[in-house]
């Protein structure tokens, strides 16, 4: 039906005229005839009335719970209404990545309030544009802290079985040896790291604050260990915890990574979230993608422009410190938005509600006969219990009253709260899960 | 203009949470955060007005032309943004039961189907966020692929000197040693100095066709061929699809593995540097090794499975699905006429453009052009001391975004121009007069183009300075 081509038949046929071509055809006259296509085997076009119409009809086949106890990787938070407004705003929205600084100041600010963000946030010194997502960005930091002669990086059972998943493809595509440290009631094995460390071929070791199961990692002693062996410590971070929990240069880690989605993005199918990344001033020059810095204008006015490109792929080609070009950026201002609308009281606070409605969640559930909690460590706002009863009846019950329930794993199930879950629906699944386990 | 830091103001704030409704806890003092720090402290509406500043000083696709070649800056039509903004999209957390996502699955289903049938292949993964990360991923189908067949010696990714950065990086990322082979007169592919290059260390080839100087490869079928005959897989770029689609398909070229930039050729917002989408599609043989996660019709309905050999996850999840959603709802907008359509008029707009300009700015290359075309300057540079950037910098006065500048690399003083088809014949003789108006004052008067701009928010940056004293963050 449409293309969006502003052009009438009229016109064309002046454009081809000048041109010196008859038809359309003519302009593909370099491609082999024996290749060309006659015709697309898709249906014809539609109005837009139809597609927003067969678009809603997809969407309606979403089930869209009202009660959600799951993250795992995505967190049901609120989202400011500013945050959504702002976001909209088409010239954000349309422009492209800021290479004609003069015209793009507006984006390179915002990246530039960004960065200094996210170094508050973590206490890093140095924080780029950002990547895609929390998995590719411990990738990356793992990238960052190999060298000729460390050439191993050791990640946490603990993380997210999506990060080690997405950290083992980036090592067989680079030939770094990726080794899976074990966990020990739901933490890393601190004894086990030790001994990995023995091998000074290990260039990092990556761990998860808090971790995959909710629980609070003994990052200060990770540090220790790596840092004596001369190895890295990536810590990976989530952002609202980062509020209240001790941050990653008070832990003494390198690199600081993280899953931004908490920070204003919607849970839309896992995509597109952020990839948050901020280093210590000495691994400055080996952060991947963009960075923006502050510069002054030729009448000597402040100015913000893309900086030490000489890392980047469009000037080192097969030498960049990465292939990344196009980025997150527009998710990168959902989560300077967000941490501007909250501000630092309003993250505390979140934090603190996600932490204190977690810990009265599980009180309640383990008030259930056959429910108790598998890992006993201090936990954030994610922890696990056993089931009783199958974990797929359970959650297939919930579901009935419009409750999506944690996260079912081998251990148990994985709860999870945000600010978002009141007393009341805490209350309405822990009477529900106690009826189904009956 | 001032920082968001510094119209901060102790004491103000936004009322975003009610109070916390049951017993308030805390972390313990050894997992505490002790460590001060400040975000802006801002009421609501001066958040408003400082990103409403903010947007007065960029300019995107709604303020003006923007031929930003090999970024396809076309128009981004509304209705796909009111699509992703549906709650039955946003609101599903990518963890729950299969059977309450089948509108989620449908969306990557059929989308998957569709730009199959674009692009001649089989199977396509919409997991990679980007289109360097679709490079990285299509490179390990190929490694992976390679090493199951016991093929360990090909290590050799060959990439032609005017190829996008991108494609030697992701390659040396995925592990690959990288051979470059220079460009013939024409800014094509020497058939000689491939077959040179080409052998039992082959693993592959990596190419855009149209290339980055906007030329349609007519040997493309023999350049397939060789790689092929060696024993090697072709890597088709997509970056450039705008050009063709509907019209001759990577697959029939000849190309095994692609990747495709959702957020060029389908119209999705490139967001001032992403969210984009960068969908991987391959052939057949090639879908067992496709990341994890790759949807499937069942019995009961859509769900999600492991292919048997599979490369891993890239990712999180399953990509930047909204992304994705805005793609599909494109497509479906377009359709079988409307895709061809609007590759057509897209090449249509930009040979306009070049046979009005190619009697005052030289042409890298003759002839006609594909959806871009590529200038060089070099002559009016020796000249008149003008160069590519100066152009640019006043192009910026006249409300014009320029073109891709200094890229490819074979060019000197490289001018890339794309249109697209969004671009009405209005705009494109408006953009005309105007880089004549420039070629004029550079001939009479260049030094004024030196102090181009003078109507853009900020004047040239000291960008030598930004990188020799990195300010990174507002302290």
């Amino acid at each position: 039906m449409g293309s969006y081509v502003p052009s009438t038949a009229d016109e064309r046929k002046q454009m081809l005229n000048a041109v010196g071509l008859s038809s359309m055809d003519d302009l593909y006259s370099d491609v082999p005839s024996n290749v060309k296509l006659d015709s697309l085997n898709l249906p014809s076009g539609k109005s837009e009335l139809t597609v927003a119409a067969e678009m809603e009809e997809l969407a309606d086949k979403n089930v869209v719970f009202k009660s959600i106890f799951r993250g795992a990787g995505s967190y049901n938070h609120y989202i400011p209404a500013i945050v959504k407004s702002v976001t909209s705003k088409e010239e954000f929205l349309t422009a492209y990545t800021p290479y004609q600084a003069e015209v793009s100041q507006g984006i390179l600010q915002s990246i530039f309030e960004y960065q200094t963000m996210i170094c508050e946030l973590t206490g890093m010194d140095v924080s780029n544009a950002s990547v895609y997502d929390g998995a590719s960005a411990a990738a990356e930091a793992v990238a960052m802290c190999k060298d000729r002669k460390r050439t191993k990086a050791l990640i946490s059972a603990t993380a997210h079985p999506h990060v080690i998943q997405t950290v083992q493809t980036y090592c067989m595509g680079a030939g770094t040896e990726c080794i899976v440290v074990p966990a020990k009631d739901g933490k890393t094995d601190m004894e086990a790291l030790g001994s990995l460390l023995e091998d000074k071929g290990v260039a990092c070791v990556y761990v998860q604050q808090p971790n995959f199961y909710g629980q609070m990692e003994d990052c200060d002693g990770v540090s220790a260990l790596a840092h004596d062996k001369g190895a890295k410590f990536i810590m990976g971070c989530n952002p609202i915890a980062l509020a209240i929990m001790k941050t990653p240069k008070e832990c003494g880690a390198d690199i600081a990574v993280g899953e931004g989605q908490p920070l204003g993005m919607p849970m839309a199918f896992g995509g597109p979230y952020l990839g948050f990344m901020a280093a210590t001033k000495a691994m400055m020059r080996k952060l991947p993608g963009r960075i923006v810095g502050e510069t002054v204008d030729v009448h000597g006015e402040r100015a913000f422009v893309l900086t030490l490109q000489a890392r980047e792929q469009h000037i080192r080609r097969e030498k960049a410190s990465s292939n990344i070009c196009s980025n997150q950026a527009l998710c990168a201002l959902t989560a300077s938005v967000y941490m501007t609308a909250m501000g630092k009281e309003g993250m505390q606070e979140a934090a603190t509600q996600c932490l204190s409605k977690a810990h009265y969640l599980a009180d309640q559930l383990t008030s259930i006969d056959g429910v108790d909690l598998v890992y006993t460590g201090e936990y954030f706002h994610e922890f696990v219990t056993t089931c009783p009863v199958d974990k797929e009846v359970l959650l297939k019950e919930l579901e009935k009253e419009g409750i999506l329930g944690g996260y079912p794993i081998e251990e148990g199930i994985l709860w999870c709260t945000t600010e978002k879950n009141t007393k009341a629906q805490i209350d309405a699944l822990v009477s529900a899960v106690r009826r189904v386990v009956k | 203009m001032k920082l968001i830091f510094e119209k901060s103001r102790e004491g103000i704030g936004c009322s975003i949470l009610p109070d916390c409704d049951v017993p308030v806890c805390s972390l313990s003092d050894g997992q505490k955060r002790q460590e001060a720090w400040k975000l802006p402290q801002i009421a609501e509406v001066d958040i408003s007005r400082h990103y409403k500043e903010l947007v007065k000083r960029v300019h995107g696709v709604n303020d003006g032309f923007y031929p930003l070649g090999s970024c396809t800056m076309k128009y981004n039509p509304q209705v796909n943004e009111e699509m992703a903004k549906l709650p039955g999209f946003t609101g599903i957390h990518p963890l729950q039961p299969a059977d309450t996502v089948q509108g989620c699955l449908s969306v990557i289903k059929e989308l998957e189907t569709d730009l199959c049938e674009i692009t001649g292949m089989d199977g396509m993964t919409m997991q990679p966020a980007a289109g360097a990360h679709g490079e990285f991923t299509g490179l390990l189908l190929i490694k992976a692929y390679l090493q199951a067949k016991g093929e360990t010696k090909r290590t050799k990714i060959i990439v032609p000197d005017s190829a996008h950065g991108t494609n030697p990086a992701s390659a040396s990322m995925a592990g690959f040693d990288i051979v470059n082979i220079p460009s013939n007169e024409e800014g094509c592919v020497d058939l000689e100095a491939l077959r040179a290059a080409v052998g039992e260390d082959t693993a592959g080839l990596m190419l855009t066709n149209p290339n980055t100087v906007g030329i349609f490869d007519k040997n493309i079928l023999d350049i397939t061929s060789i790689i092929h005959e060696a024993g090697g897989l072709c890597y088709y770029d997509g970056a450039n699809l705008n050009a063709i689609m509907g019209i001759v398909r990577p697959g029939d070229m000849g190309f095994d593995v692609i990747h495709l930039n959702l957020h060029k050729t389908f119209s999705t917002p490139h967001g001032g540097g992403g969210p984009g989408a960068g969908a991987v599609g391959c052939k057949e043989f090639l879908k067992p090794f496709l990341p994890d996660d790759y949807v499937v019709e069942t019995e009961s309905g859509l769900a999600m499975v492991t292919p048997e050999q599979t490369i891993g996850r890239v990712k999180e999840f399953y990509g930047n699905f909204l992304v994705v959603v805005k793609a599909l709802a494109y497509v479906k907008t377009l359709g079988k006429e409307g895709i061809p359509e609007a590759s057509s008029n897209a090449v249509l707009n930009a040979n306009y453009m070049r046979v009005c300009l190619k009697d005052t700015y030289d042409m890298a290359y003759e002839g006609i052009c594909m959806h871009e075309f590529v200038m060089t300057l070099e002559k009016l540079h020796h000249d008149k001391d003008v160069s590519a950037l100066d152009v640019a910098k006043m192009l910026l006065d006249n409300g014009i975004h320029p073109p891709t500048m200094y890229f490819p690399l074979i060019v000197h003083e490289a001018l890339m121009v794309e249109p697209t088809e969004t671009e009405s014949k209005e705009t494109l003789d408006h953009a005309v007069e105007v880089f004549k108006k420039i070629y004029a004052t550079a001939m009479e008067n260049p030094e004024i183009l030196h102090q181009c701009p003078m109507t853009t928010p900020v004047g040239r940056l000291d960008e030598v300075r930004a990188a020799r004293n990195p300010v990174l963050k507002y302290e």
